[in-house]
């Protein structure tokens, strides 16, 4: 690491946005870490790691990096947190970020546009319809043309 | 009907929870309550926060406003959407400016937020509203031979804030109550408070089973009849995906998946078909077996 490679203005850009706030708060403990599920199954996802990588300005890493996507949202982290700092919306911050430069993951790709298409994650055909109506439950619309334009707005 | 609910069923259970659906349907009638799935519900707007959370934003307050048009209370069956919309409830009803902002854009599809409607899930409403008392005083069909390993996942409980910390995350034993109530046993197994992995299943499908496959391994252990839960993700990681988590593990498997309106409709004196016992891939043969009469 070079230190003309750092963004020392990267934690700001992380605390502007909604839910990343409490990211000064944080003193290291590494409790986020020790309950995180995914991290004790794989080393590459460390919270306490990446809120450092964070403070440090290392801007270019984090957002390119595969790491930030490997949040399963448990919100073990929040709810353990001793200072109050929410690790799972710091890590939605980023995301957000990096999804706003250009390097959102494909999977969301893909999902935007089923939610843009369908207004929901899964197409629901008349087949399944008729599926549901043998079981005496109600018909659904297969499409909500209001969610891909409010997606629009966002 | 004075004791009508908005039912909220996400993208999953429509095509992939159907049993939970139905099951949820029956049992709550069963407590003269009417769960009615609003036609303009959409997307609960969870699963895209990662990307946009102002996109999760509108979509969870879109839901918020067709619940509020339709004057009633929501009751949601997935997890993720309870969690979302019971959040950004809170943040609308807390913050003059955001639903103000919020409802500029929600203008251009000709929606607004002005009180959001209560959000609950649904086994959090069976166990305030009806509770574990009044289930055991209709079980008609006692589960005395039976023993369930619960698996609570993560939003049902979590972030505990959204849920006016209606219960502890750290001590989980809401599920289990009302289960214990239709006779049946609850196992403790070790863990039993870990997600399953599912936010990550499009992400890194390898990880994700691992996160499931350790899980279930300890579920295995404990050995009960079938492991009971409240969310269709959780129920997409166990059911569907368990021949895969199954192969990563290179070990056998074979737990029954099922949904506690489920379990306690069997109870409560509904049929095997009214439950859709049949539904998942990883069926209860011993359920069927005792219910296969009716």
């Amino acid at each position: 690491m070079t230190i003309n490679k750092t963004d020392p203005g990267f934690k700001y850009d992380v605390a502007a946005e909604p839910g990343g706030e409490a990211i000064k708060y944080c003193f290291a403990c590494g409790t986020c870490t020790a309950a995180c599920p995914v991290r004790a199954i794989d080393e590459r996802y460390n919270p306490r790691k990446i809120i450092r990588m964070i403070l440090l300005g290392l801007r270019e890493r984090v957002l390119s990096s595969d790491f930030i996507w490997l949040c399963s949202t448990c919100y073990s982290c929040e709810e353990r947190c001793p200072q109050g700092v929410s690790f799972a919306e710091i890590i939605t911050a980023v995301k957000n970020i990096a999804a706003r430069e250009g390097k959102l993951h494909p999977a969301y790709v893909t999902q935007l546009d089923l939610l843009k298409q369908f207004g929901r994650l899964y197409e629901l055909e008349e087949f399944d319809n008729k599926k549901r109506a043998k079981m005496g439950l109600a018909e659904l619309k297969t499409t909500c043309d209001e969610v891909g334009k409010l997606l629009e707005e966002s | 009907m004075e004791n009508k609910y908005a039912l909220f069923l996400g993208c999953t259970i429509p095509l992939r929870g159907r049993q939970y659906e139905k099951s949820a349907v029956e049992v709550a009638r069963l407590f003269g309550a009417e769960l009615e799935p609003q036609q303009d519900f959409a997307c609960c707007g969870f699963p895209i926060k990662s990307a946009t959370r102002e996109g999760t934003l509108l979509l969870a307050a879109r839901n918020l406003a067709v619940a509020e048009e339709a004057g009633l209370e929501v009751l949601a069956l997935c997890s993720s959407c309870a969690s979302v919309l019971a959040e950004v409830a809170e943040e609308l009803a807390e913050d003059d400016g955001l639903r103000s902002r919020v409802n500029e854009k929600l203008a251009k599809v000709n929606r607004k937020v002005e009180k959001p409607p209560r959000v609950r899930h649904f086994a959090r409403w069976l166990y305030e509203e009806v509770g574990p008392e009044a289930i055991k005083e209709k079980v008609v069909a006692p589960l005395g031979d039976f023993r369930f390993a619960v698996h609570y996942g993560c939003h049902y409980l979590k972030p505990s804030w959204a849920f006016h910390d209606a219960e502890d995350p750290e001590a989980p034993h809401s599920i289990g109550d009302l289960l214990r109530a239709t006779g049946a046993a609850v196992v403790d197994y070790a863990e039993y408070k870990k997600c399953c992995g599912g936010a990550l299943l499009g992400i890194d499908a390898e990880l994700s089973l691992a996160i499931a496959g350790e899980k279930l391994t300890r579920v295995k252990a404990a050995g009960p009849d079938a492991v009971v839960l409240v969310c269709p993700f959780c129920a997409v990681m166990y059911d569907d995906n368990q021949k895969k988590i199954a192969a990563q593990l290179e070990q056998k498997l074979e737990l029954p998946v099922l949904f506690l309106p489920q379990v306690l409709g069997l109870a409560l004196g509904l049929s095997s078909q009214d439950v859709g016992l049949k539904l998942a891939k990883n069926k209860c043969e011993k359920l069927l077996a005792a219910f296969a009469g009716e």
